[in-house]
């Protein structure tokens, strides 16, 4: 805006701000009128929805699920969307981080005197894409299917090393399970495709020993298993069993 | 003692009070009562000098066209509000370290008198702030608000989201329980991934290299002490900013001349 676009701007605004109403009492009134419908709205949730309290938190447990709260799900998402090792840190904090800015600055990058949102094609585009894609991300998030269940048999190459390899599979599936792997990794048809890799056929990809190592020292954001080898090596050994004889099958 | 003129509040002219008749009786005891209270709220103000920015806060004019759309920011104020009044009363019985946090959480839940509605005004308080944080951002992003002379106020709003955000990450690992644990965990994480500042951001965050008792403590001050003052503070920035400037007209409304002006000109 130049000199002369101020000018005119103040002007106006001065003019309609004189035909308007005193704040006091008709803004208000309005004001307080939306004040009431919050709350009221906030006590409802509360008497209706409530807020339940999980199991107590446990480090060396691996029964949980990492969800975040709703209004994070876009952030969530964005780890998913964006696949290979190499750009994670740009979904994590790079398109965030440059989001943020864009919205800091953007009054020093728009500077236009127009502010009627038809007359602004651009900055509307802009913020209609940027709703639609936060609520379908949210949406995705919402949508995510339970990371705790796992359809899966015990495959031909396991049943055929006996009894105890095979009870050994299922008990690791049932680690996985509970440690809501799924949340993030896919596993034949189970699962969510990302932000972590495939584990369909890791067994091809890693030797045991390395899996085991991985799951100790993980690549962020994924957590630690370390805490699981101390307390129960036992589980920790069936982990590492089933996920070592995830391969291709004939 | 000099006396106070206060100035007569814009009121309808429905409701404005009738001036008296001169024959009517004077002095009742409501007239004395009245006369006190003036006197009393002049006593005060000549020590404090108040009322100017009383006046100026509340006798402001509010342009032509302001809707609905503007009472989302003061509703966002107001669920933070909500949001400091209940966290007070679930401070009252918190305990903040790893030991008990969950013990006392569940206090809180099924013991404390109102405990539960409370914790879930609290809970659900924030998911309202979020929304209407970002209802109040859309109405200024598509009405142009941020332009000049608001550019300013408009940097102010996006600190206090970025805060808000900030608050609800840090209180989602306040209940301790396995579902806030672990995603605390990822979330820390995740800022760990970040270049340069991240490995020191998420050190900072959990007190050290590993998620530990201190981490909860550390949340805590976070989540009570350090953002919710930073965020009463830019709120009062952002009001006085708002008064100071005015709040916009709708972008469809254009300033007409002074009708009475116009007909003079023709």
């Amino acid at each position: 805006m130049n000199h002369r676009q101020k000018e005119q701007y103040l002007r106006d605004y001065s003019v309609l701000k004189n035909q308007g109403k005193p704040f006091w009492p008709y803004a208000v009134a309005k004001d307080g009128a939306m004040a009431i419908v919050v709350v009221a709205a906030i006590m409802l949730m509360s008497l209706i929805l409530g807020a339940e309290l999980g199991p107590k938190a446990d480090g060396t447990t691996t029964t949980y699920v990492p969800r975040p709260e709703w209004y994070f799900f876009f952030l969530f998402e964005l780890l998913r969307v964006i696949k290979p090792p190499y750009l994670v840190p740009l979904a994590t904090i790079g398109i965030p981080t440059i989001c943020m800015i864009l919205l800091f600055l953007l009054p020093f990058y728009d500077r236009g005197p127009e502010r009627r949102p038809e007359r602004r094609p651009i900055a509307t585009t802009a913020g209609v894409f940027t709703i639609v894609a936060m609520g379908y991300l949210t949406y995705l998030g919402a949508a995510a299917g339970s990371p705790n269940e796992i359809d899966m048999n015990v495959p031909a190459s396991v049943k055929a090393q006996g009894v105890q390899a095979a009870r050994q599979f299922e008990a690791g599936k049932q680690v996985v399970a509970q440690s809501g792997c799924l949340a993030c990794h896919k596993i034949g048809e189970n699962g969510n495709d990302g932000p972590g890799p495939h584990l369909t056929e890791i067994g091809d990809r890693l030797p045991r020993d390395a899996i085991a190592q991985t799951l100790v020292n993980p690549t962020a954001p994924m957590p630690s298993y370390a805490g699981l080898k101390e307390s129960d090596p036992q589980r920790f050994e069936n982990l590492t069993a089933f996920l070592s004889e995830l391969k291709t099958q004939d | 003692m000099p006396k106070l003129k206060l100035p007569a509040p814009p009121i309808p002219p429905a409701l404005k009070p009738t001036p008296r008749r001169p024959h009517e009786h004077q002095h009742t005891a409501a007239d004395h009562a009245k006369e006190a209270g003036i006197g009393a709220i002049g006593w005060v103000d000549e020590r404090l000098g108040a009322s100017g920015f009383g006046r100026w806060l509340l006798f402001r004019k509010v342009p032509k066209g302001t809707n609905w759309f503007y009472t989302l920011g003061s509703a966002t104020m107001f669920a933070f509000l909500n949001q400091a009044i209940t966290g007070v009363f679930l401070a009252m019985y918190y305990d903040p370290n790893a030991i008990n946090a969950y013990e006392s959480v569940r206090y809180i839940s099924n013991e404390a008198f109102l405990g539960e509605f409370v914790r879930g005004m609290h809970k659900w308080g924030s998911s309202v702030m979020v929304i209407l944080i970002f209802l109040h951002m859309a109405r200024t992003f598509f009405f142009g608000a941020y332009k000049y002379p608001r550019e300013l106020n408009w940097v102010i709003g996006v600190a206090l989201l970025i805060l808000t955000m900030a608050m609800s990450f840090t209180g989602y690992l306040l209940p301790f329980d396995q579902r806030s644990y672990w995603a605390t965990v990822v979330g820390v994480n995740i800022n760990g991934t970040g270049p340069l500042v991240g490995p020191y951001l998420s050190d900072f965050l959990r007190g050290g290299p590993d998620f530990e008792a201190i981490t909860l403590s550390r949340f805590y001050a976070i989540h009570m002490m350090m953002i919710p003052g930073a965020i009463a503070a830019l709120i009062g920035a952002h009001l006085y900013l708002v008064t100071k400037h005015g709040t916009t007209a709708p972008p469809w409304y254009k300033a007409e001349t002074d009708p009475e002006l116009r007909t003079e000109k023709e």
